[in-house]
């Protein structure tokens, strides 16, 4: 029962890697290229940890795995809104339909 | 679920063929940008092939220093020579005097060489081609059938390592190789480091980088992982004793907390600069080279701690080490003299 669950979250988190990484090469613009980006990092990842905490050995090994999402959510959160600014700053205009 | 047990032959075949495709795109991307992009993609991909095979410590070692500071040093350096590759490429179009005299000698170099590349007859290149194609094949048939001979899985020394653990004072056997059974060798290495710091600080005096005041964001998330990073890589010194970690993972994650304190706008103080920051430099080499000499008035050889003694001696060179490569490290990186 927890496996299966498990597996069903791990194959959740890897469809969203796989629509990021799809939104990632045919999005027309570096704007909503991150915003595809980040759905993978943050929900995909989320997901694939969800269903790895599930397989854990221990408490510990729960609480790591939690601490490794957060901190990629920061920097992925960081990292975006960095390109982000960088791409407004240097005159990249966002698409519009 | 028979068809799963196909399923991690499945994954490092994909990992081979990606490691070998990013590999071949680095070497052969015109851009150099995109190169160093492939290239810390690589690292990062090469580190899931040493996990892979079950070597944790080359995993971390791989992805921290040669992906991570690694990369971050390309990126350093191709700051540095962007300005002047857009002036040589500005250069022959330009009217102005003063950029057509900076772009003259990279100007002349180039069309010499296109001149002596006209002269060569076609024929000759096509030899060349072809005897650096034999070359190529020779090599990889001999890689090949080394590959094949090496496939009987050998011992090699692992017995010997298991067998002397006990005495080395950590219970970790790449520890114990590293910092005890072959000490000399990661004291060469922290020296070589040292003297890589010393050479670039001798060309030229720090760059400006980090004058600028920082994006908000970055600097929001540099005060969280900053000690984060600070207490990871105690983490990793400490657990080098009994599981994959140790100096040099540690103070790549120090070095590169280093540089993220740097990009983000921090700055060692002027009075840290001078002195103590050379000590810190200099600790491992020092520690290290003093408590490998000194054993020797115990009557040992030289680096060859006490069995009683190894574990405090190793904890304190690895810390020391740690220091100093973390230093050393986000020294390379800021990339002169303070």
């Amino acid at each position: 029962m927890l496996a299966s669950l498990s597996v069903v979250l791990l194959l959740a988190g890897a469809a969203f890697f796989l629509g990021g990484s799809v939104g990632m090469l045919r999005f027309p613009d570096v704007y909503t290229r991150l915003h595809a980006l980040t759905k993978a990092d943050n929900l995909g990842l989320g997901l694939v940890v969800l269903g790895l905490m599930l397989q854990a050995e221990s408490l510990a090994a729960v609480g790591k795995l939690f601490v490794i999402w957060l901190l990629l959510l920061a920097a992925s959160a960081t990292a975006s809104q960095l390109v982000a600014s960088w791409a407004q700053e240097n005159g990249f205009a966002p698409w519009r339909g | 679920m028979a068809w799963l047990t196909g399923l991690p032959l499945a994954v490092d075949l994909v990992l081979g063929t990606t490691l070998l495709w990013l590999a071949w795109r680095a070497l052969s991307s015109p851009d150099l940008f995109q190169a160093v992009a492939l290239f810390i993609a690589f690292g990062v991909i090469l580190g899931l092939v040493w996990a892979r095979l079950d070597t944790i410590d080359i995993a971390l070692a791989e992805i921290a220093l040669g992906a991570g500071v690694t990369g971050a040093l390309l990126l350093a350096a191709l700051s540095q020579l962007q300005p002047a590759e857009v002036d040589a490429r500005a250069a022959p179009s330009a009217t102005g005097a003063n950029e057509h005299q900076a772009g003259q000698p990279g100007q002349t170099a180039e069309t010499a060489d296109a001149d002596e590349a006209q002269h060569k007859p076609a024929v000759f290149r096509a030899l060349l081609a072809a005897v650096m194609g034999l070359l190529l094949l020779a090599a990889l048939f001999g890689l090949g059938l080394v590959t094949w001979q090496l496939w009987e899985p050998s011992s090699g020394l692992t017995q010997q390592v298991n067998t002397h653990l006990p005495e080395s004072g950590v219970e970790h056997p790449v520890t114990a190789v590293l910092l005890n059974f072959r000490g000399y060798d990661t004291l060469l290495e922290i020296a070589v480091l040292l003297l890589a710091l010393i050479g670039v600080w001798s060309l030229a005096t720090a760059s400006n980088l980090g004058d600028t005041t920082p994006e908000p964001v970055l600097a929001a998330l540099s005060r969280l992982l900053a000690p984060l990073m600070i207490l990871v890589a105690a983490y990793l010194v400490w657990v080098g004793a009994h599981a994959p970690g140790g100096a040099f993972q540690a103070g790549s994650v120090l070095g590169a907390a280093g540089v993220l304190l740097r990009l983000s706008g921090w700055r060692l103080p002027a009075g840290a600069a001078g002195w103590p920051l050379r000590l810190v430099l200099a600790l491992g080499v020092a520690v290290f080279a003093f408590i490998g000499i000194a054993v020797i008035g115990l009557g040992e050889p030289l680096l060859g701690y006490p069995t009683a003694w190894a574990k405090h001696a190793i904890l304190v060179i690895e810390l020391a080490a740690t220091l100093s490569i973390g230093a050393i490290l986000a020294s390379l990186f800021i990339g002169g003299r303070p």
